[in-house]
Parts: C-alpha cells; sequence; structure tokens
C-alpha cells in the first residue's frame, strides 16, 4: 500500500462524484456536471473515467480495465497499474470475474450481469457539438428536447454515403428522452447499452460532465424509417478463435497486402480458443 | 374574422435609450405588413420582439388568441419552426453553412418530427424547384451558392412547413438588383399562393411598393404614420415620410 487515500482521491471528491453518479442515474441520460479534479495523467487518457472508477471502487472490488476491447494495451495496462497501486484492489481480465470495469471505446464481448459497474471513458459528452457549436443552446436543445438536428447528421450522411456512415458514436435516445453520446464505441454495440442488467456510468474528463444508463434503461439507435439501424461488423470470422459474433479488429500482418481479422476484445477471444476454438489462422499465431 | 397577430403598446428600451415604444397593430390573415424607416429606426428591434428573440419591457403580443410573451419558451419555439418563419437578412444567419442545401430545407421537417428520409428529400426537393434552385444542387453545400441563391434557399428552408406567418428581415439587402427583382417575384407569387401573413422589414421603398398591402413608417422608435401602401406612398403626411419618399432616386 502506497501512502494516497484509497483510490488515489481524496474522499470529499469522492463523495462529490458519488452525488454527481446517483443524479446522473436518477436521469439517465442527462449530463450531470462535476468538478473534475487534475488526474495525474493527460487529458484523453481516461481522466474522466479513471474519476468515476475511484469513486465507486471499494477494497473488495476486482477492476478489469480495457482499451478497445484489449486488456493488454498501453493505456489499459496503465490504469490498471495506477489503481492497483493506489487502491491495492484485485485486478482481472475475465470479465465475468470482474465487479468493475472500466472502458475505453467497446462493451465487452460477453453479457454483463447484475452487480457489475461498467464505466466508460468519454471524450466529447455532447452528441450535438459538432452540429451546434454554443454550449448553452445545446444545453437548451436537450431541456427542450429539441433533437431534429440529430437527424439532420444522419440525413447528410444518407445524402453523401447512401447510408448512414456513422459506424461508432452513434447517437442513442434514452427512455425517450434525452439523446446521448454513448462515447465512441462502435455502432456493433449500440444494442448491448439497452436493457442492460450492468450500471453503465460515463465520464468526461475534460469536458466535466458525468452521465448514466441504470440497469435494465431502454436505449434506441436513431435512425429513419426507411434506412433503419444497422450494428455493422466486418464480414469475417476471428482468425484466432473462429468467432463469427464478435467485432474485429483488422490488422495489417505485411506489406504485400495480407491482413488478419481478429476479435477486438481479447478476453472473448482467449476464452474461446481455450474453449478449444480456432481458426483460420491460429496454428500459425501459435 | 380575427386579426392573427395583435400588438398592443410594445415597447422595448436599451437601457435610458428607446428601441421602440407605444407600437400597436393588427395583422390579419393573409395580410402582408411593411415596415419602413432609416437605419437605427426601431424596425429591427420591433421584429425581434416580435418573433421572440428579445423580450420586450412592456406590452402584449397575441398570436391567433394566445399571448405569445406569456408562453413557455418551449411552447414559443415549437411555434417558430412549425407556424412561424423567419428570413434573416443575411442568409447565413438563417441557414446552417455545414451541412447540404437538402439538409437545410429538411431540418425544419426533421424537427416537426418526420423521420422517413425518403420523404424528407422528396419534399427537399420540391421546395429546391419551387424557389427556382436546379435540383442536382441539392447536396451543394450552400457556401458553394450564390448570394441570391442563398437567400432563396433560406426562403425553402422556411417555408417547407407551411407556416402562416412570416418575418422578413431585409430580405433582399446586399442583393443586386436584377437579383433583388427576382427573388421580390418569387416572394410575391409564394406569399400570395401560400396565404401567408408577412411582416416585412426593410428600407427599401421599392420592395414594400411591390410585396405590402399596409405599411407603417417608424423612426425614433415610434410609428409615425400607418396606412395603405399606396396612400401611404403617394400621399404622404408625415414629416418625415415625405423626406423618405423624397429620398428615393429616380433613375
Amino acid at each position: 500500500m502506497s501512502d494516497y487515500n484509497f483510490a488515489y482521491l481524496d474522499e470529499q471528491t469522492k463523495r462529490m462524484i458519488r452525488r454527481a453518479i446517483l443524479k446522473a442515474l436518477a436521469i439517465p441520460g442527462y449530463q450531470v456536471p462535476f468538478a473534475s479534479r487534475e488526474m495525474p495523467m493527460p487529458y484523453g487518457w481516461g481522466t474522466g473515467g479513471v474519476q468515476l472508477t475511484a469513486a465507486c471502487l471499494v477494497p473488495d472490488d476486482r477492476l478489469k480495465v480495457i482499451d478497445q476491447g484489449a486488456d493488454d494495451t498501453t493505456n489499459a495496462v496503465s490504469i490498471r497499474a495506477f489503481f492497483q497501486r493506489t487502491a491495492g484492489v484485485a485486478v482481472t481480465t475475465a470479465t465475468t470475474q470482474a465487479t468493475v470495469i472500466q472502458t475505453r471505446h467497446r462493451i465487452p464481448e460477453t453479457p454483463l450481469t447484475d452487480g457489475q459497474i461498467l464505466i466508460y471513458q468519454v471524450p466529447i459528452p455532447e452528441p450535438l457539438r459538432f452540429l451546434e457549436p454554443r454550449e448553452t443552446e445545446t444545453r437548451r436543445m436537450h431541456a427542450l428536447e429539441e433533437y431534429g438536428l440529430m437527424h439532420v447528421k444522419l440525413y447528410e450522411d444518407i445524402a453523401r454515403h447512401g447510408q448512414i456512415a456513422t459506424s461508432y458514436a452513434y447517437p442513442v435516445k434514452v427512455e425517450g428522452r434525452y439523446v446521448m453520446d454513448p462515447s465512441p464505441i462502435p455502432k456493433f454495440d449500440n444494442p448491448k447499452l439497452s436493457d442492460n442488467p450492468a450500471i453503465q456510468l460515463f465520464g468526461a474528463g475534460r469536458e466535466q460532465r458525468i452521465y448514466a444508463l441504470p440497469p435494465w434503461t431502454q436505449v434506441v439507435s436513431l435512425d429513419f424509417d426507411d434506412h433503419p439501424f444497422v450494428a455493422s461488423k466486418a464480414d469475417h470470422a476471428c482468425d484466432l478463435c473462429g468467432a463469427r459474433d464478435s467485432y474485429l479488429d483488422e490488422v495489417v500482418t505485411d506489406d504485400v497486402g495480407s491482413r488478419m481479422f481478429v476479435c477486438s476484445d481479447t478476453d472473448h477471444c482467449t476464452t474461446r480458443r481455450d474453449a478449444g476454438h480456432t481458426g483460420r489462422l491460429a496454428e500459425v499465431a501459435a | 374574422m380575427t386579426p392573427l397577430l395583435s400588438v398592443r403598446d410594445l415597447e422595448r428600451r436599451y437601457g435610458p435609450r428607446i428601441g421602440c415604444t407605444g407600437v400597436s397593430f393588427d395583422l390579419w390573415p393573409g395580410e402582408v405588413l411593411g415596415i419602413v424607416g432609416e437605419s437605427g429606426s426601431g424596425k429591427s428591434t420591433l421584429l425581434s420582439c416580435l418573433a421572440g428573440q428579445q423580450r420586450p419591457d412592456a406590452g402584449t403580443v397575441t398570436y391567433d388568441g394566445r399571448d405569445v410573451l406569456a408562453m413557455a419558451e418551449s411552447d414559443r419555439r415549437r411555434l417558430a419552426r412549425t407556424e412561424w418563419a423567419h428570413v434573416h437578412q443575411h442568409a447565413r444567419d438563417g441557414l446552417r453553412m455545414g451541412v447540404s442545401a437538402g439538409a437545410n430545407v429538411g431540418e425544419r421537417l426533421m424537427a416537426t418530427g418526420h423521420r422517413h428520409y425518403g420523404d424528407i428529400r422528396a419534399a427537399a426537393l420540391d421546395w429546391l424547384g419551387r424557389v427556382e434552385i436546379a435540383g442536382d444542387r441539392i447536396d451543394d453545400r450552400p457556401s458553394s451558392f450564390s448570394g441570391g441563391m442563398q437567400q432563396r434557399l433560406q426562403i425553402a428552408r422556411n417555408l417547407v412547413t407551411g407556416p402562416r406567418l412570416v418575418f422578413m428581415d431585409e430580405p433582399t439587402g446586399g442583393l443586386d438588383v436584377s437579383v433583388q427583382a427576382r427573388l421580390l417575384d418569387l416572394l410575391r407569387g409564394l406569399v400570395r399562393d401560400m396565404g401567408l401573413s408577412v411582416i416585412i422589414v426593410t428600407h427599401d421603398l421599392a420592395v414594400v411598393r411591390l410585396l405590402a398591402d399596409r405599411l407603417m413608417v417608424m423612426t425614433g422608435g415610434r410609428v409615425v404614420e400607418q396606412g395603405l401602401t399606396d396612400q401611404v406612398l403617394d400621399d404622404p403626411q408625415h414629416a418625415y415620410t415625405q423626406l423618405l419618399v423624397s429620398s428615393v432616386l429616380q433613375v
């Protein structure tokens, strides 16, 4: 154990964040302002998510941190080490074992369960930001439920590309009220937001906003009647574990055009391979 | 018949200065009311008070039997995007420059709950045709349009939901005379066809001569003369109106 207070932040800060979390849970999809602190890492590394995690952790929690689905990337490793050092909590890479999961840009493939908390790192919490630059105006639009502008963006997509080309940070409507930016998760993950038994918390450190989805919240992806929402993914099977239903990363493997598709969720892929599933390139990789 | 818009003793002050004061009038369905006056006469202040962008300090505004000033903001904004329209002097203020012409026209439809892409696009195409913009420009951004086209696009965007009351602030400002003439011709046609009630603010007497049924002359924040357009322009009574009419350059 170190000389830091449990989970780095002081108790008063954690209380302040917990109050914001409670408010966010009470009004699903509403962005609650909070007094974001300077964290010992740069903005963009997940300072919002880290503060939420710090406020949620208790000593007997088991923490999992993923970055784009992977447990072994810089961002995930650093944040996991940070909480091991400052909170001394147990860590894991298994989705089923974790009680708190901090994530950047993915929802784990393994369905979450009652009692788990999923914490998202959010770069830009305001879904209307690039359509209406004035923050005063976007807040008024949220208050008055004026969301026609969100469809203007989708209209532009179809007019330009023949289909809704937005593939990540796909806007959703929460419980028929607030339009929310689900952080830059691929739209493949959007259906998992809805009716999820876990608590989902979203933290934007630089923008100083917290929002949340309580368990079993209805979340609908916006679309047009004649261009319905499609949760798309690369049309391949995982080359390591053979999964056809998981979200895939495309990896270029040499300079003559060879490539492989692998599960972006490393825990999901490893679990499947341990259970004996193999993909096209499983033996080459081994 | 009851007036569509009824204004009584409207006053707006900027500190000790008068923006406009003591303005009362009725606007009837299908009527075009022109407001003329020099720069600083309070005509734009009056228009923005009527359109709900500024809050007047005194007076009442009644639209279709409802008190506009007492209305909740959500109701007023709903009114502003369904039954009202606002054509700005600078098309840039009224358009979204970052999205295509089709999306600009479709925005009001989407804001009022239309969720069928094909229908929205068809309506946008129809309206671009009505304001004489070629259909193949539908996916171009307004920034690639000429000033006259931008102004026509702004008009299409405002009229797509079939409003009853249109506020126009110098719709022909900054356009050259031949483009102005075509725009006025177009406006006159649309106003007649759709039976719109219009309040048009301008300093250009030719514009009101062509469009307006009735005229209000403002100076120093006060209405000094009102009456039928031809009557006011041909037989001005107030000294300021006489000055205004005689100041028009004859070619």
